[in-house]
Order: C-alpha cells, then sequence, then structure tokens
C-alpha cells in the first residue's frame, strides 16, 4: 500500500501538485484519469523518485519515499513504465531487459523473471537479439513493460502506456496488464483512454488541476453522469 | 611521393594518440553531459607520472603504464569526488557551463602545479630502443611510436569491450542515453558516473604515458591535447569508442597531408578546418547516431 499525503509539487516557479492525497492499494490495478496538465506525470515522477516534491509524504513499508534516491525505490519494489517508453536504443532487446534486473535484490531472480517476460511476450523471444529501435511501437511497449517487471516490483506504475498505438495493439498491451495484475503485483496505470482504464481497474481516481478530486470504484465512475459528460463524451 | 607517405604513416601514428585522448574525453561527456577541459591536463600529468617512473623507478615505459592507469583512475575518483560530483546534480543544460567554469579551473590549477614541481621544461622519455624503427620499404617506422599506436588500439578496444560486456558498462551506456530510464531500471546513476569519469582519467593517464614515450611532455601541453580531442569527438560523433579511435586516426593523416602539402605552419588550422565542416555537413559526427 502506497499513501501520497499532501503533495506539492512542481517546476520552476509552477505548482503542478497543489497537495495530492491519495492510497493506491497493495494488490488490483486502480487507474490514474485527468485531463492533460493535470499533472498526473509529475504525480508520477515524485512516487518514483525522478522529481523531489516541496511538501507532503509518500510512504512505502514504513519509508518516506520523498527522500529516497530513485534506483533505491525501484530496489523496495516500485518500478514505472514511463511515457514514451524510454528504451535504450542503441540495444538489443535482451540488454534492456537485463538492465531493468540491476538492482541488487533482483539479481537473482533475473533469469526466471526473464522466462516470465517472454511467457508474457512471446514475440519478445524471438526479438531478442534485435536492436529495440528496429521494434515497432507496440513491441516498444512491450519490452518496457518487460524491463520495468525484471525489477520484480510489487508496484507498477504506467504513464501512458497505450499513447501512439493502435487500438489493437492497445488491446494486447492491456490484456497483459490484466495478466500481470493477476500474478498479485499492484498496478497503478495513467491513461488517456479512460474507457478501457475503468473497464480494466478495480478502482480508479480523478487528478483535476493539482489535486484528486475524486476517488471511487470504476464502476461508480462509470455510471457517473459528470463523468461521462466530462472523460466519456456526449455519445458515451 | 615517399615523403608524402611518410608524413601519412606518422599522421596515423600521431593520429592513433588523438584517438586515445578522445575517447576518454567522450566517455565522460557522453555520459555525464560535463566537458572536461582539463583534460588535457590530465593527460600532461600521466605524462609526468610515467616520466618520472621511468627516471627514477628505471621502469620500461610501457610496463609504467601498468602503474600510471591505476593510479590516473584513482586521481579520477578524487577528482570526481571533490568537483564533479556537484556538477552532475544540476540539470543538464547548467552542467556544461559549470563543468566548463570548474575545468578551466582545474587546468590552470594543474598547469601551475607541473611548472612549480617540474619547471616548464619539455621532457621526453628515452629507452634503450628509442632511436629502433621499422622499415617498410623506403618507409621508417619509429619502434616506440608503433608500440603506442598498438597499445591505443588496445586500450580502446578494451574500453569498448567493457562497455558492450561489463555490467556496469551496459549501465554507463544506459546512463549516457538516458539517465532517467536508467534510474528507473535500479541503476545508479552516480555511480555510473564516477566509474565513467574514473574510466576516462584513466585513459589520459594511458594517453599521457604514451605522449611522454613517442613524443614529448611539457606543462603546458594540456590544451592543446584537449582541443584535439575536442575535434575527434566532433569528427566521429558520440556512441563508439572504435570510431573515435578511427576519427583520431583520420585528424592525424589530414594534418599529416596538410603538413606535407601546403606546409607545416597549416598543421593546427586543418583540424579547426574540419571540426567546422563536420559541424556544417553532418554535425552528428562520421560514426554518431543522430
Amino acid at each position: 500500500m502506497l499513501e501520497v499525503r499532501d503533495l506539492v509539487a512542481g517546476y520552476g516557479e509552477f505548482h503542478v501538485l497543489a497537495g495530492v492525497t491519495l492510497t493506491i492499494p497493495s494488490d488490483g490495478m486502480m487507474a490514474l484519469l485527468g485531463p492533460n496538465g493535470a499533472g498526473k506525470t509529475t504525480l508520477l515522477r515524485c512516487i518514483t523518485g525522478l522529481l523531489r516534491p516541496r511538501a507532503g509524504s509518500i510512504r512505502w513499508d514504513d519509508t518516506d519515499l520523498s527522500v529516497v534516491r530513485p534506483h533505491s525505490i525501484v530496489e523496495r519494489g516500485i518500478a514505472m513504465v514511463p511515457e514514451g517508453r524510454r528504451l535504450f536504443a542503441r540495444m538489443s532487446v535482451e540488454d534492456n531487459l537485463d538492465l531493468g534486473a540491476f538492482a541488487p535484490r533482483t539479481r537473482a531472480g533475473a533469469a526466471a523473471a526473464l522466462e516470465r517476460v517472454y511467457a508474457l511476450f512471446p514475440v519478445l523471444a524471438q526479438r531478442r537479439t534485435q536492436l529495440v529501435g528496429a521494434l515497432s511501437g507496440g513491441q516498444q511497449q512491450m519490452v518496457a513493460i518487460g524491463r520495468a517487471l525484471m525489477t520484480q516490483p510489487r508496484l507498477l506504475i504506467l504513464d501512458e502506456p497505450s499513447l501512439g498505438l493502435a487500438p489493437r495493439v492497445v488491446e494486447g498491451i492491456f490484456t497483459a496488464l490484466a495478466d500481470i495484475a493477476q500474478t498479485g503485483v499492484a498496478i497503478f496505470l495513467a491513461e488517456q483512454n479512460v474507457r478501457a482504464a475503468l473497464t480494466l481497474a478495480r478502482r480508479a481516481c480523478i487528478l483535476e488541476s493539482g489535486r484528486v478530486t475524486r476517488e471511487a470504484p470504476s464502476q461508480a465512475l462509470l455510471d457517473d453522469p459528470d463523468v461521462r459528460r466530462a472523460y466519456l463524451g456526449p455519445l458515451a | 611521393m615517399t615523403i608524402l607517405a611518410q608524413q601519412i604513416v606518422l599522421g596515423i601514428l600521431i593520429g592513433g594518440l588523438y584517438g586515445l585522448a578522445a575517447t576518454g574525453l567522450s566517455l565522460v561527456f557522453g555520459v555525464m553531459k560535463v566537458l572536461n577541459v582539463a583534460h588535457g591536463e590530465l593527460i600532461m600529468l600521466g605524462g609526468y607520472a610515467a616520466f618520472w617512473l621511468v627516471t627514477l623507478g628505471a621502469l620500461d615505459p610501457f610496463v609504467g603504464l601498468l602503474l600510471t592507469v591505476p593510479l590516473a583512475l584513482v586521481a579520477g575518483v578524487v577528482l570526481y569526488g571533490g568537483l564533479f560530483a556537484f556538477v552532475v546534480r544540476a540539470d543538464e543544460e547548467r552542467r556544461v557551463k559549470n563543468s566548463l567554469l570548474i575545468g578551466f579551473g582545474v587546468a590552470l590549477a594543474l598547469q601551475a602545479l607541473a611548472v612549480k614541481l617540474w619547471t616548464a621544461d619539455e621532457r621526453s622519455i628515452t629507452t634503450s630502443y628509442a632511436g629502433s624503427v621499422v622499415t617498410v620499404g623506403p618507409i621508417a617506422i619509429p619502434l616506440v611510436r608503433l608500440g603506442s599506436l598498438v597499445l591505443a588500439l588496445a586500450l580502446t578496444v578494451g574500453l569498448e569491450l567493457l562497455l558492450r560486456r561489463w555490467r556496469w558498462g551496459k549501465a554507463i551506456r544506459a546512463t549516457s542515453e538516458d539517465w532517467q530510464a536508467a534510474l528507473l531500471s535500479g541503476i545508479d546513476v552516480r555511480r555510473a558516473y564516477l566509474l565513467a569519469f574514473a574510466l576516462g582519467t584513466g585513459l589520459a593517464g594511458a594517453a599521457g604515458t604514451l605522449v611522454a614515450v613517442g613524443y614529448s611532455i611539457s606543462p603546458s601541453i594540456g590544451l592543446e591535447w584537449t582541443l584535439k580531442a575536442l575535434i575527434v569527438i566532433v569528427l566521429a560523433g558520440l556512441g563508439s569508442m572504435i570510431g573515435t579511435f578511427v576519427g583520431g586516426v583520420v585528424l592525424g593523416v589530414a594534418e599529416a597531408i596538410s603538413a606535407a602539402v601546403v606546409g607545416g605552419a597549416y598543421r593546427e588550422v586543418v583540424g579547426l578546418l574540419i571540426f567546422f565542416v563536420v559541424l556544417v555537413v553532418r554535425p552528428q559526427g562520421l560514426f554518431g547516431k543522430s
């Protein structure tokens, strides 16, 4: 369970998060929704240590992550698939995946983790020696998810994994996420595709202008006329 | 024609050292996004370390590499911990500026220190086989310079292998591609910076040793070697150490040809010309990825 409390963060003179309070359960999938610029990526960057918050706390296993360095946060079991995948383009698929198991905790189980990733995405096993730059967008997203899984996380965070991918490819990615959730890994999913996210996730929260404005079971949000109007369009 | 061929051979020999000098600088710049303009001074110090080891310790200079490189590695760790560790905490745009200030400061300080300790005299290492040459037809190849070229190539290949096979080598490459993605993979990026900087300094120590054997050193050679290394990096591009080495050889040959054809006075100009042309025509360099 990850508890974010009164988190304030931003860049330069900009405040992006204006006091975010949120609990991510220790299993199942939770979606993070909200318009562009609401602060979703900023929140995820704070949780993973890439951005230091100005105030507030992020509690995980009785430690405050807001003072822990990013690679140690990975070591503690939180992994993120960043927006835009951010793969090491000059390296092979297998080197990218191997680097996911860099943290000391993960090295012993690396071979087994690699097998699981290849079982989840068999196409990556066929392409293991290719440079990731030569893969399709969907396959690159698989590598990005695979690299995060190689860290053997208890909480997997994904920032817009469907961005720029064809609907059929997105469907495959989401199916894989459901499979991963089945194995007991908690998932926190920031997603523009609101309908798909709410169908997939058990709970969801909505971030607007740097604050969490709603947090509820997905079904409740799907049934809410305000949410439908704002995020699912007039035809929904 | 023979004169030109002889010049080209000498150009290849010095070019290998340009390449080795550049690999260290390129590694540090590629990974840390920090431009260490004191790299030439580190080469100079490596040269003096070798000179005194040979003069006082009666060591063969090539064997001396086994001492100068580890010494330089340690110096790199100290220099990183004392100065550059603070620079990498800044965001990338501010790093280059801060590192230039620090680098120039370090360069001036080291130069002054070297003058104080060892005077401004030019020195070079003489060995019992210093005058030996290998002759290929009409062309004479000085043996020590040939040995230096071979060692420079071996060190470059060794570095490339280290970066491709070693766990931390891969981490260094990952950090140079995308340091945030490296952090998300669980890599301690500051450790990768430290290792890259130490390796870069170690390579400078090796380059300095070879310079002192085949050529000469003095406290003021640093800037010239930093400039050569910079030209080679622009010419070759970032990302491949072998490519950087080849870039050094290309520069050496270009200088040699220009010296033979238009006169020695224009030797330095050709490098700057290459610098300019590459930036206009192929800014990512000959072997760099855009």
